[in-house]
């Protein structure tokens, strides 16, 4: 029987002797995520559950990245909790200072390999599909079980099959490969499947990128979303793990629930508008929004890719003096490189705050949030109404360079005019 | 097993999590003290509307975004009996039946209810009655029956280790 890719994934960690998309089997996990809003809540579950000890400590991992650092009393309790919960069970813990946002640590660490499935307390889970691995974000009570059993229910996805057909042009990055793909589905279309991206355009995308694409798989509603494995992901892994990991593609006669082509010549940067991450228009109908600040960072795109190319369009310039700007490198290591490259030096000098790692105002947890009629670009996934602190505030999605272009301006403007000197 | 109640209606399509419970407040654990928060950033006054006899009836694609198990821990705490929607994201959906929240998909139904409709659910043939009206919801997969005839996967889970 033919297969997709991650039928095939999630049947070598099933008892199952076939599976189709709708079967609902128990599936086994290589790797289990939670972090200090997920996890303390999950521990909880686990110890009404009458468990004690984790599955497999070597198998289990915990990172303080949502509110860190710690912004009130509260939240500093949830990482000591998490710390101690960590050291208790002998589980690799990444606390302050060592480690970074999840998604973006964990690949770079290398717990991310083809072919695995990984069961994250967090709903960006579904990034680790960037490496070919059934990534999938669930709640904590899940996670409890994950803790306890080393397995959670799933129902089989159907596969929406995406091809990234041509080339894509200057400005256009990741982000706005997955914001054509849920402009196109909707905040829906994906609900029971896995995406799958192929085509020349999925295989010419770096690792960073194929993270920015992948990450957003869960706003169509998607389980995870997958690359299959290549040279790339084989030399990105190179150095990082010993994690034995497979090579498999959909076979050629696998079905799929629906095959979507994005030609990427025709495709111009895009920015979601507020409040769903399916509002997408080119950026050349967002042009003049006023803006009063701008993020970059998060799970999605708070990587070197990101950070370089902000600099790209930041170097020679100041942000706009009514707009604000923050940049939060994903994890300590890419913090590191940056300031290497000289990148965090050129940010402060324009003008920009840079912020150690940290998921914060991403989700609305603080380091930034938003007052009642501001209106925001960021790199980052999500743009419900009241996601970045106040529910009057706006948020549009977008790529680097718009969102660095929009710093400069106080306005959403097109990169490229930053870049040539025309004045917007 | 069967439930009755009163509809609690939340009206609109593709509500996330962060309206529900918004990101601000993720730093509790305690579903006693998360109750407060329920709707904040959606409708706050919809929480005068909760007890033990409300049935949550919402709009198609419900609970997308953040795996926050927030929402429904609240929804517990507060009372609820039940969910109907006309669909449901995944996540907030597998919460549901975690928790031991029966989570019923059925578009007719949930287009019938106007809010303090009397609601009934039989969990195990997935008939909903609206104000005397009798509805199919979708069907739910064995293992999912299983695990809400356990009162979810927290007893379902317990009852394994004792095994």
């Amino acid at each position: 029987m033919p297969h997709t890719l991650a039928e095939k994934i999630l049947l070598a960690h099933t008892e199952a002797d076939d599976v189709r998309p709708g079967d609902v089997v128990m599936v086994r996990c290589d790797v289990v995520m939670a972090n200090d809003v997920s996890g303390p809540v999950a521990f909880r579950q686990m110890e009404k559950m009458g468990a004690t000890r984790v599955f497999d400590p070597s198998r289990v991992v915990m990172v303080a990245d949502h509110f860190m650092p710690a912004k009130d009393a509260r939240s500093a309790e949830l990482q000591r909790r998490l710390k101690e919960w960590s050291d208790e069970q002998g589980v690799t813990f990444y606390g302050q200072g060592r480690g970074g946002i999840e998604h973006t640590l964990l690949c770079e660490e290398g717990w991310v390999v083809p072919g695995s499935v990984i069961a994250g307390g967090d709903s960006h889970t579904c990034t680790y599909g960037a490496l070919a691995a059934f990534g999938t974000g669930l709640g904590s009570t899940d996670i409890a079980h994950c803790l306890a059993f080393g397995e959670f229910w799933q129902a089989v996805p159907a596969t929406i099959q995406i091809e990234f057909a041509g080339e894509k042009s200057r400005f256009v990055s990741g982000k706005d490969l997955i914001l054509a793909v849920i402009g196109e589905l909707g905040v829906g279309g994906g609900t029971n499947a896995a995406l799958e991206f192929v085509g020349e355009g999925a295989e010419a995308l770096s690792i960073d990128e194929r993270l920015a694409v992948a990450n957003m798989a869960v706003e169509a509603g998607a389980e995870t979303g997958l690359f299959p494995a290549d040279d790339k992901a084989a030399a990105y892994l190179e150095g990082r793990t010993d994690r034995p990991w497979t090579t498999e593609r959909s076979d050629p006669d696998a079905e799929f629930a629906r095959s979507l082509r994005i030609d990427l010549d025709e495709l111009s940067p895009l920015v979601a508008l507020p409040h769903l991450p399916g509002n997408v228009v080119p950026v050349a109908d967002a042009i003049g929004m006023k803006i009063d600040q701008v993020y970059i960072g998060n799970c999605s795109n708070g990587t070197m890719t990101d950070l370089r190319q902000t600099a790209e369009i930041l170097r020679g310039h100041s942000v706009h003096r009514d707009c604000r700007m923050i940049v939060v490198p994903a994890t300590q290591r890419i913090y590191r490189e940056a300031m290497r490259e000289g990148l965090l030096d050129l940010f402060v000098e324009a003008g920009a705050m840079v912020s150690t790692p940290t998921c914060g105002a991403c989700f609305g947890g603080g380091m930034g949030v938003l007052a009642a009629g501001e209106r925001a670009v960021t790199t980052t996934n999500r743009n419900f109404k009241g996601r970045m602190g106040s529910p009057e505030a706006e948020v549009c999605l977008a790529n680097a360079y718009v969102a660095a272009a929009a710093a400069i301006a106080g306005e959403i403007v097109d990169p490229a005019s930053v870049l040539s000197g025309v004045s917007t | 097993m069967i439930i009755e109640g009163r509809a609690v209606v939340i009206a609109g399509d593709d509500l996330d999590t962060d309206v529900m419970y918004p990101g601000a407040y993720l730093n509790i654990d305690d579903p006693e003290q998360m109750k407060p928060y329920l709707f904040e950033g959606f409708d706050p006054s919809l929480r005068d509307e909760l007890g033990d006899d409300a049935v949550i009836v919402t709009g198609a694609n419900f609970g997308i975004g953040s795996s926050r198990e927030h929402v429904v821990q609240a929804m517990k705490a507060w009372g609820v009996q039940g969910v109907v929607g006309k669909s449901f994201a995944r996540i907030f959906r597998r919460n549901c039946v975690n928790l031991g929240l029966p989570v019923l998909e059925c578009l007719d139904a949930a287009e019938a209810a106007q809010p303090g409709s009397r609601v009934r659910i039989d969990t195990g043939t997935g008939a909903v009655d609206v104000d005397g009206r009798t509805f199919q919801a979708q069907p739910i997969p064995e293992l999912v029956l299983e695990l809400q005839a356990s009162g979810g996967l927290v007893p379902w889970a317990r009852e394994r280790l004792r095994a």
